[in-house]
């Protein structure tokens, strides 16, 4: 294999996730993000967990790298709970 | 387990943590060492890079058994433009000859050994274990909650990183401000040893660290890349308001400087592995939270937003390590918990942490100035192709053909209040 762009899917797809299912760690409220004007989820979150979908901010935990970028950019308190998914869930890193 | 009371329950096996536990359970004090992770370092992503004095502290020669990547004695400094890029490269073999000054590392394996480190020296080391609380009694801190478990210490320290959520249960700090962090992304990419040699100029256990400028489309921040054994770390670290505030997203510029032909002469032929994100402590001594303690429980590493950033040095383990021993000292030397903050104050002044962050306390200025970020490496690139270009048509004067590139990337007014804003910073 050799370099080249990778979307954010691929990026994804090379890390190893073990999804806590139907247990987000991240509760995101859409209608304080549907008055944000900021939306700095949407180019900041590394894992693209925050998309703008028919106009309206979505989130997806799945593929959360645990970073807390959202965390500390949410500025009108969309992200209404942060944590950690719980122990032996979420990114598991091998060589990073 | 919930019946015993430790000395000491350190939470998060990162380096901060368990080089407190390590030199907790060297001087015979018992401990629990608890990480989120299924196993240490799972959950812990770094440039790279770490200076090696900090574990010659923890033990003298405790460095020679760490799982180390390469001996970094190339220290370069790239500044690109869409074209180029000219590039700084400081070589010298000879760097800290007796103790290697730093070494590349990969946090699955770094953070997994020193855990195990720890857990030899008779540290009881529990992966798999997310803290979801502290416990209070009567104003002090007494022990950590997890699921229904609860675990009790004399001293909670919280080694749980750049988010500390436990820090500010405590209401020892306000939740973390954009800021203060930076964001970093990165791509471990597999090669060949003696490729990654051969297009770093170096010998086999040898390797080199480079920071890169003008990568990061005008945004306060900047790329680094680091030579693994048989892999490479690239990544660039943005400041996230600046990030946030344009259209473009961070991945998309990241691969951008991954695709740059100057970066791409280096990583060709590789094969990306994994992916991975982390926050980082990014203004020095000012993003340190005055109250490092309470009764009950401290706060190192990471999770006390250690961290110095030059532009071109970039710490962030060694300090963890050091406030990881610190703390350890601290509680060792105690009589009792209530003496334990003040002794960590006193232990990181005396193992130089503190004086290590104030000298660089106002540096973290220096990347306000946007011009670093995109016409400054623009400057540099194309005064370097008018030295260089020959196309045997009448050469321009050399100082009036200098002033044009300088006047065409920035106002001479600009450069010289960038000037002295640089010189006041340093």
């Amino acid at each position: 294999m050799t370099i080249k762009r990778l979307s954010p899917e691929d990026l994804l797809a090379l890390d190893r996730f073990e999804v806590d299912e139907g247990n987000p760690h991240i509760l995101v409220d859409k209608a304080i993000c549907a008055t944000c004007k900021g939306r700095a989820c949407l180019v900041a979150c590394p894992a693209r967990c925050y998309r703008l979908k028919d106009g309206e901010v979505s989130f997806e935990y799945a593929g959360c790298l645990e970073c807390g970028t959202c965390r500390v950019l949410c500025s009108d308190g969309g992200v209404t709970r942060w944590t950690y998914p719980r122990a032996s869930f979420g990114v598991s890193f091998r060589c990073s | 387990m919930s019946d015993d009371k430790f000395d000491a329950i350190v939470v998060g096996a990162g380096p901060a943590g368990s080089a407190c536990a390590y030199t907790l359970a060297k001087e015979g004090r018992s401990v629990l060492l608890l990480e989120r992770g299924n196993s240490a370092g799972a959950k812990n992503v770094s440039g790279g890079r770490l200076y090696t004095y900090a574990l010659e502290l923890v033990e003298p020669g405790l460095y020679e058994r760490a799982p180390l990547q390469r001996k970094i004695v190339r220290e370069q400094v790239m500044l690109l433009n869409e074209r180029g890029a000219t590039t700084v490269d400081y070589f010298d073999p000879s760097f800290g000859a007796d103790v290697p000054q730093s070494y590349s590392v990969i946090r699955a394996d770094l953070d997994e050994w020193f855990a195990g480190e720890a857990e030899a020296q008779g540290a009881m080391v529990a992966p798999g274990i997310l803290v979801d609380d502290l416990i209070e009694e009567g104003g002090r801190i007494v022990g950590i909650r997890t699921g229904d478990d609860e675990m009790r210490a004399d001293v909670v320290v919280a080694a749980d990183g750049v988010n500390s959520l436990l820090g500010q249960k405590a209401g020892l700090f306000p939740d973390a401000k954009p800021q203060a962090v930076g964001v970093g992304v990165k791509e471990t990419i597999e090669l060949p040893d003696d490729v990654i040699s051969a297009r770093f100029g170096v010998k086999d256990d040898e390797g080199a660290a480079r920071v890169a400028i003008g990568c990061t489309e005008g945004i306060s921040g900047g790329g680094f890349l680091y030579t693994n054994k048989s892999s490479l770390s690239l990544g660039i670290v943005f400041n996230p308001q600046q990030a946030g505030r344009q259209q473009r997203h961070i991945q998309d510029i990241f691969q951008d400087f991954k695709m740059h032909p100057a970066i791409q002469a280096l990583i060709d032929g590789g094969t990306s592995i994994e992916y991975g994100a982390h926050l980082v402590p990014e203004i020095g001594f000012h993003g340190v939270p005055k109250q490092l303690s309470r009764e009950g429980l401290v706060v190192v590493g990471d999770a006390a937003q250690f961290g110095i950033n030059t532009g071109v040095i970039i710490r962030g383990m060694d300090l963890a390590i050091v406030s990881g021993l610190a703390a350890a000292r601290a509680i060792v030397a105690a009589k009792q918990p209530a003496d334990v903050g003040a002794l960590y104050r006193q232990q990181i002044e005396e193992l130089l942490l503190i004086a290590n962050q104030k000298a660089y306390q106002n540096f973290h200025g220096i990347f306000d100035i946007p011009r670093i970020f995109r016409e400054y490496p623009n400057l540099a690139n194309d005064a370097m192709r008018f030295l260089f270009r020959v196309d045997g048509k009448t050469p321009k004067p050399m100082l009036k053909g200098l002033l044009e590139t300088v006047k065409r990337n920035v106002s001479f007014g600009r450069l010289a209040a960038d000037g002295w804003k640089l010189y006041r910073h340093l």
